[in-house]
């Protein structure tokens, strides 16, 4: 392996983090401006955060999204996980193919129709737009990805680990809670992890299927950009990225921690 | 009180015909499909017996050791445990209990909770199981391991903590699937050993299938020999190999040479066989063979005599040259062409440092054998 740095790999690398992070970091910059002007620097300052915490409608949005987040994610990971389940064990039955088709068509069917369909949909049915019907909006389709992560997770169980508490006296319903459960645990975790981000940053779908009373975050951030973009927004900004950032390194490092835990333990085990 | 081995030695309910069946299965088939895995199979095993399933992958003795278990029901025919008919048992609520070949721990639990995982399910109060857990730890040897997780363990203590779990119930039977097929040659044979003890210690009935024969030999009360989903032979391991009953058992089980011939000649206890090749070989016992019958003559290379001179008391001796000689230290191993072209195996003890009749290769030999060293078979 060649590690020296030449002149090309330095360039791509710092012109590919630039293209990353550039839009990134001046935001992160300008929520700290003094000036009430964007693009004009007049100083270091923290009173947008200040005047942010102030801002009710904003405060109200964060709040919405938080619900709608956690309630998306928690209702798609149990159902996520339950198609998950029926599509790895159960193999025979039919339309099987048909089915999983459709459970992972969201995946990749662009948000505007996901979310005018939805729209129609809830039109149709009568319910009124609001908080409820950006729940359910989420929870489809948070689903599919929770479904992919869960089953692939599913298709590497040892299948024998079951058998074997059946085996030991559990009944079916006791060894899933206390045996397959445990060990898809992180699995499930980290699709409710996907759930939930997707759920806060879903922009397209939530604007589709959202009434008065039921303002998300991304949607408050989007309506008041467009009648011109504040540093309260980008300090608004800063924080969910700050939110995003800090939950993704504690996640790698624990999950980097019991990997390194579980080598030693491996190795030590192997010496006797 | 009687010694284990004792106990051991005068085992045998198998030729007692007042003794009750322990485990049957009945006129059993399994069919996957168009596959047939068990094909109208019968068996009886018996109380306290180890009782070793012998065959190649895909023979069925995994099949049958998970219709026993409950995670598989049999298509036709029934398995009695203790005379009770198991159909419609789930596995949860048979008194069997299997140790897995992939030994399956439950990898987010302890040792100590694995092995108490099945005394929880019945309801045992809390002393007791663990009572009962120090009790396992201590008779599979793992007592300072109790806390560790199986991915701490090494394969050989993951293999004992497998089996601790599936006696803790004090089974009426235990299953073992390939119980040391992932562990090296020597632990294999110490663990051999000690599953035997074991077995004899608690007293339980132990049904083990494996692949492998010496295992199965050295381990087993009785042996059943597998092969497309039916039994070729059940029978002592002295049996098995001593007096296989078919072509394919005795091909199965160790190394043999066989002679096609036709029986020249047959009385009492005489028997008189011609080669396809034109050798003359006289035996004792003929067994089920008929004179004119078609049969095949079986001997072991241990039972073969290879010597420079024709021995004068030698009842079947013939003539040929040392093809191949493999020197394995506790013996040599001798492939001799005879005249008539056949290839003999051959091995002999190295009792001796020295031996005054030393054979190499292209030397002239004869081969020799008593009448009763080899089987006729028919099969």
């Amino acid at each position: 392996m060649n590690a020296t740095w030449s002149r090309f790999n330095i360039t791509s690398i710092v012109l590919g983090f630039a293209f990353l992070y550039l839009p990134i970091v001046l935001l992160i910059v300008f929520s700290f401006n003094e000036s009430k002007l964007v693009t004009v620097w007049g100083g270091f300052s923290t009173k947008w955060y200040v005047s942010l915490f102030h801002n009710q409608g904003l405060m109200d949005a964060t709040w919405v999204t938080a619900r709608v987040g956690v309630i998306s994610a928690t209702v798609a990971t149990v159902l996520g996980t339950l198609a998950a389940i029926t599509l790895t064990r159960y193999t025979r039955f039919r339309g099987r193919l048909l089915f999983s088709g459709m459970v992972f068509a969201p995946l990749v069917m662009p948000e505007v129709i996901t979310g005018l369909s939805l729209l129609l949909l809830f039109v149709a049915v009568g319910f009124d737009r609001g908080f409820f019907t950006v729940t359910l909006a989420h929870i489809t389709f948070t689903m599919c990805f929770v479904a992919v992560v869960v089953q692939s997770r599913l298709v590497t169980f040892d299948r024998s680990l079951e058998e074997a508490a059946m085996d030991l006296g559990a009944p079916p319903v006791k060894t899933f809670f206390q045996i397959t459960l445990p060990v898809i645990l992180p699995a499930i975790i980290s699709g409710w992890m996907l759930a939930f981000t997707l759920s806060l940053d879903d922009l397209v779908i939530a604007s589709f299927t959202s009434g008065p009373g039921a303002t998300t975050l991304p949607m408050k951030i989007y309506s008041q950009v467009r009648l011109g973009v504040t540093p309260e927004i980008n300090a608004a900004c800063t924080i969910l990225i700050a939110v995003v950032a800090v939950g993704v390194i504690i996640a790698s490092i624990a999950n980097k921690r019991r990997e390194i835990q579980r080598q030693l333990d491996e190795q030590a085990a192997q010496r006797g | 009180m009687k010694s284990l081995g004792s106990i051991r030695r005068d085992f045998a309910p198998w030729n007692d015909p007042n003794a009750k069946p322990y485990i049957q299965f009945d006129k059993v088939t399994k069919k996957f499909g168009d596959f047939t895995a068990v094909n109208n199979l019968s068996l009886t095993i018996f109380e306290r017996e180890f009782f070793a399933l012998l065959g190649a992958s895909g023979c069925g003795k995994s099949t049958l050791l998970r219709m026993l278990a409950g995670f598989e029901e049999p298509s036709a025919g029934r398995i009695l445990l203790d005379g009770q008919d198991l159909r419609g048992i789930p596995p949860y609520k048979r008194p069997v209990n299997m140790m897995f070949q992939s030994y399956a721990l439950f990898p987010h639990m302890t040792v100590e909770k694995n092995i108490a995982f099945g005394l929880k399910q019945e309801g045992m109060p809390g002393p007791d199981i663990e009572k009962r857990v120090a009790e396992m730890l201590k008779l599979v040897k793992l007592e300072q391991f109790a806390k560790r997780k199986p991915h701490q363990l090494s394969g050989g203590q993951r293999q004992r903590v497998a089996l601790a779990r599936s006696v803790a119930k004090r089974p009426k039977v235990l299953l073992l699937d390939e119980p040391l097929g992932a562990l090296d040659k020597k632990l294999r044979e110490e663990t051999q050993f000690e599953l035997m003890d074991l077995q004899q210690e608690l007293g339980l009935t132990f049904v083990v299938v494996t692949h492998d024969q010496e295992e199965a030999m050295t381990m087993a009360d009785r042996i059943a020999i597998m092969d497309k989903g039916e039994v070729m032979q059940v029978a002592t391991p002295a049996e098995i190999y001593e007096a296989p009953a078919s072509r394919f058992v005795a091909h199965f089980v160790g190394n043999v040479n066989m002679f096609e011939g036709k029986v020249a000649e047959r009385s009492a206890n005489t028997t008189r066989i011609t080669g396809a090749t034109g050798a003359q070989i006289v035996v004792d016992n003929g067994g089920a063979a008929a004179a004119g019958a078609d049969i095949v003559f079986a001997i072991r290379p241990e039972k073969i005599k290879v010597s420079s001179k024709k021995p004068a008391d030698a009842v079947n001796a013939l003539e040929g040259e040392i093809y191949d000689v493999a020197y394995l230290g506790d013996m040599t191993v001798y492939h001799i062409k005879l005249d008539d072209g056949q290839i003999v195996r051959a091995s002999a003890l190295n009792a001796s440092r020295i031996t005054d009749d030393p054979l190499t290769w292209n030397d002239r030999a004869w081969v020799s054998f008593r009448p009763d060293a080899g089987v006729v078979l028919t099969r």
